[in-house]
């Protein structure tokens, strides 16, 4: 018997056995479900942990290890590899899957006796076992299989309440794009495969043999293109995206912060997998693509966003333009790479790789504070929440907290990534492209602009939400939820404001992701000034430090308020002012649709907008309207301009070719006996 | 070191201090231009003071949000000024934030002015936060994009770095900076709720925006918020001076050059102040919806600022 010892790998290997071995928990608990919960999430709680311990280590050692299992098919066993890469995709996939298995702790409880739970817990610990897997996979298949287990566990996860049909229909599309997008994978793998061993041999199937290839450029920017759009699909680029609004509001609260938190950057991890370790040369259009998309989809996701009401649809939006700011970092790195310049490729993909795990942490936040309102109020619109912040003090800090991330507002994590990304679009003159020169200024413009938005959207969901009074018609008994939500959401809280602070110390632990992958090193630049300030590429050029501004802030709050809380005046509380109105009611505050009136006006002509106002007249007076009815609709352009036309020639196709079934045997034996007269003919 | 220290403490008293005067020059200037007689100078200042010695009445439904907001409005003020190069580029500070940051700084007062504004629930409250983040989004962006002509022509986003390339002889006027410049004036305009944007004077709901926020508050609160308000004037002011015209500023920290420093930045507070009025005094307050015209055309002008480097220069 070999004895095992304790390496990165073994310790990933454990937390996904562990996690799909809670199936068999799941099976023996099932009598007592509450048991089962706290059991099911406890241990995944721990799988999570490790795997993100296994993580750490191997970014901090440094080094790719690598195993082969001899599981699946004869002759082609499992590869696995754990390198910086991946290393740190499982620490981001780890850690938001620790602070979300607390959370499912308290919130799963909420569905008990209402419906079943074992299903959601076994399919919990599949989901995040494949996202483990997917990044631990070393060669096709086994990422395949990891991907399509992911992507299967996650649509029962959005059916979990199938008695809905919003929710089938959601579930539905969603495996739908997941599947377009996992053929052009699939194919991706497959031309790369094929180019590296022949078509004929099956060795060019594991990443080591790919990683050894040269491919011919026109077969690289194929295998590019594939992989691009199938990443693209998981990771929901404009015009990809419409299947993360559809199917993050149905799905549970905890599923919806793993799928917009970490699932999608999944495929960001493959993305970068597929373009910067397995083809390596990539030309410079390929980052120009990547941008513009990148650009777009920040721009449209905010947009989006900025209309919502319903507060999940409008966090996840928000995804499809973090995926976007993401995607300009990784797009910038592929062009300073294909320039050669390898410490500003470095300097990009560390700023998407920060803004991935800063977009899982915040949005993970954000979506089980979604939850938790949720879980209070049963209510999903905004227009019919307010005034929270009294009712649910700690869940309304930690919201607040996501909100100021997501804004990308010093101290906190968000706005470390964005400035690290504005530095580069400034370092970008010293490309020799013409074509990039353009862009750039462009790029950064837009960027300012989504920034800018992102703030307002933020203001609005935490406004509507938490402040004000309650604006809904029935008022339901909202309550502050239990510790071990509040918890989970709490440990997210610190780690976005802990990568805010201290943003040097998570960079030189993350330069040799970006040495691995582009060649540079930031490291001696930044380490500069100490571990206070974060000073890429030169102290000279641009600094920043968060902890002094974090203190800072809190400093000179002090002293002001103990200044004017020496002899302080009163206080006195006093209803709100009506004007001497008198008839003010909850109805008449600034609701979601109100407050993004003005931006609507703006840039009315992105969205397909159908507003209708009707006054309702009176009987007895017909100059004086009784009531006014307001409708809105809003919908995502891009339904009628790509989805809505491949349906219908879907339709059309099959409805032609279903013309075939006849019914009646005699037919078929028609139909057989044509295919047979036909092969004997031609086929010899 | 400690004589860095002593200057940061410097600057901020004086900005502190120096602000609620600028506001009443700026005030004074006004009514002469319009030909009615004006408050003294230091009228700003009796304003705080009666405002500071008020009892406060809190709405019955105000979070801490609404407590909080007047401190952390005030605070990031006075950090700004820290970090701005005013009287000299010697600053330890500096290194905390460059131009961005800076710029984020004012949007994280702004963001939490606008909770405020939301905190009660009155319809003003509301509206003036809504009309708010709407003038922000597009505004702060075209900031963003002067800021970037300027740190891109000067090859850093360090706001000591900035002033030093631009105030050392080799220095040219470039075509990038002039856009940037006229940007900036627009933007500054805009975010320090100036006539055209908006009118600090009027409480009038069609066309209020910073005041129908802030509507709400009273007493020491009131006083802090509008303190702050005076001190983003100046700080924006010295910013644009540090950017686009920073001669005179002590590049070493002696005690002579920080003199000769403070007068001339009294000279260009004092045109500025000029300058101000007679924009104000010139144009009218637009219709809201009209905004966009006005600060599409300051985000154009950077942008355009920002294309013309990368082209030409």
């Amino acid at each position: 018997m070999t004895q095992v010892t304790l390496t990165p790998l073994s310790l990933a290997s454990f937390a996904v056995i562990l996690l799909i071995a809670q199936t068999a928990v799941v099976s023996i608990l099932i009598k007592n479900e509450k048991l089962m919960t706290t059991v099911c999430f406890c241990l995944s709680a721990i799988a999570s942990f490790a795997a993100t311990a296994a993580g750490v280590w191997t970014v901090s050692l440094g080094t790719a290890r690598s195993a082969i299992m001899e599981l699946g098919l004869p002759g082609l066993p499992f590869h696995l590899r754990l390198d910086p890469l991946s290393g740190y995709f499982l620490v981001l996939i780890g850690l938001l899957s620790f602070f979300v298995s607390i959370y499912s702790i308290g919130y799963v409880k909420g569905f008990l006796g209402r419906r079943p739970v074992a299903r959601l817990c076994v399919f919990y610990n599949l989901f995040l076992a494949g996202m483990f897997m997917v990044v631990l996979a070393d060669d096709a298949l086994f990422f395949l299989i990891s991907w399509e287990t992911m992507a299967a566990a996650s649509y029962f996860l959005v059916m979990f309440e199938d008695e809905q049909v919003e929710n089938r229909r959601a579930a539905f599309l969603y495996i739908v794009v997941a599947h377009v997008g996992a053929v052009a994978i699939l194919l991706a793998f497959g031309v790369m495969a094929g180019l590296a061993a022949g078509f004929d041999d099956f060795s060019g199937f594991t990443f080591d043999a790919m990683r050894q290839a040269e491919f011919p450029a026109e077969w690289a920017t194929v295998a590019f293109l594939l992989a691009f759009f199938g990443f693209g699909a998981k990771a929901g680029i404009v015009p990809l995206h419409v299947w993360l609004p559809e199917a993050h509001p149905v799905a549970p609260s905890n599923i919806s912060a793993l799928m917009s938190g970490v699932m999608l950057k999944t495929a960001i991890y493959g993305l970068l997998r597929v373009a910067f370790d397995l083809i390596k040369n990539i030309p410079w259009w390929w980052g120009a693509l990547v941008i513009v998309i990148g650009i777009i989809s920040a721009l449209i996701g905010i947009l989006y966003a900025m209309m919502e009401k319903d507060i999940k649809r409008l966090l996840a939006y928000s995804s499809v333009e973090n995926i976007g700011i993401i995607m300009i970092g990784i797009g910038m790195t592929m062009v300073f790479k294909a320039f050669g310049q390898e410490i500003l490729a470095a300097l990009s993909l560390i700023a998407a790789l920060y803004h991935a795990m800063n977009h899982a942490l915040f949005k993970g936040l954000l979506f089980m504070g979604a939850g938790a309102v949720l879980h209070a109020t049963h209510e999903r619109n905004m227009e019919e929440m307010g005034g929270l912040i009294h009712k649910m003090p700690w869940t309304a800090v930690f919201f607040l907290v996501g909100c100021i991330s997501i804004s990308a507002l010093p101290p906190f994590n968000g706005f470390v990534s964005e400035w690290l990304t504005f530095q580069a679009f400034l370092l970008s003159p010293s490309l020799p492209s013409p074509m990039m020169k353009l862009l750039m200024p462009l790029g950064a413009a837009l960027l300012a602009l989504t920034a800018a938005l992102a703030a307002a959207c933020f203001v609005k969901a935490f406004g509507v939400t938490f402040l004000g009074q309650w604006r809904g018609h029935n008022r339901p008994q909202v309550h502050e939820v239990c510790w071990s939500m509040r918890i989970g959401m709490g440990m997210a809280a610190l780690s976005c404001l802990l990568l805010g602070i201290l943003p040097t110390v998570f960079i030189n632990c993350m330069d040799v992701v970006a040495e691995h992958l582009t060649g540079g090193k930031l490291t001696t630049s930044a380490n500069a000034l100490g571990w206070i300030w974060l000073t890429p590429i030169a102290p000279e050029r641009a600094s920043y430090s968060g902890l002094v501004v974090f203190l800072g802030t809190i400093a000179i709050y002090a002293i002001v308020y103990i200044i004017l809380h020496v002899n302080p005046g009163k206080i006195h509380r006093g209803p709100i002012w009506d004007c001497g109105f008198e008839k003010l009611t909850n109805r008449m505050q600034y609701n979601a649709t109100s407050f993004s009136m003005p931006l609507r006006r703006i840039f009315g002509f992105i969205f397909n907008l159908k507003e209708e106002v009707r006054l309702v007249p009176q009987q007895a007076h017909s100059a004086f309207p009784k009531k006014l009815i307001y409708s809105l609709r809003i919908r995502d352009r891009f339904w009628n301009w790509i989805y809505k036309p491949i349906a219908s020639t879907s339709f059309w196709i099959s409805r032609k070719v279903g013309r075939l079934q006849q019914g009646r045997i005699n037919t078929y034996l028609i139909y057989s006996f044509i295919t047979i007269i036909f092969l004997l003919l031609f086929v010899r | 070191m400690v004589a860095g220290f002593i200057i940061e403490l410097l600057q901020i008293t004086l900005v502190i201090g120096l602000a609620p005067i600028f506001a009443g020059w700026v005030k004074m200037l006004k009514c002469w231009s319009q030909g009615r007689s004006s408050p003294s100078i230091l009228q700003p200042y009796r304003n705080l003071l009666k405002l500071f010695s008020k009892d406060i009445i809190l709405a019955e439904n105000a979070s801490w949000i609404f407590r909080f907001m007047p401190y952390l409005v005030f605070g990031t003020g006075a950090m700004v000024s820290a970090i701005i190069p005013i009287l000299s580029t010697d600053l330890p500070l500096s290194l905390t934030a460059d131009v961005i940051v800076l710029v984020a700084l004012f949007a994280t007062a702004r963001f939490f002015t606008a909770l405020a504004g939301m905190d009660i629930g009155t319809a003003f409250g509301g509206m003036g936060s809504s009309r708010e983040m709407m003038i922000a989004s597009i505004a702060e962006p075209a900031m963003l994009m002067a800021i970037f002509t300027v740190s891109l022509s000067c090859g850093s986003t360090s706001l000591a770095r900035i002033v030093e390339t631009i105030y050392s002889p080799a220095s040219v006027i470039k075509p990038s900076l002039v856009f940037a410049f006229i940007a900036f004036v627009l933007i500054t305009l805009a975010e320090t709720g100036r006539v055209p944007v908006d009118n600090p004077a009027t409480h009038l709901e069609l066309t209020m925006v910073h005041e129908a926020m802030i509507l709400e508050y009273s007493g020491r609160h009131l006083a802090l918020i509008e303190w702050a308000g005076m001190m983003k004037l100046f700080l924006y002011i010295s910013l644009g001076v540090a950017l686009f015209a920073p001669m005179g500023i002590a590049v070493y920290a002696t005690p002579a050059g920080i003199s000769l420093a403070f007068i001339y930045l009294l000279l260009k507070l004092g045109f500025s102040g000029i300058v101000i009025v007679l924009i104000e005094t010139g144009f009218a307050k637009m219709r809201l919806f009209r905004l966009t015209e006005f600060l599409g055309a300051a985000f154009l002008m950077a942008t355009l600022g920002m294309l013309s480097f990368f082209m030409l220069e």
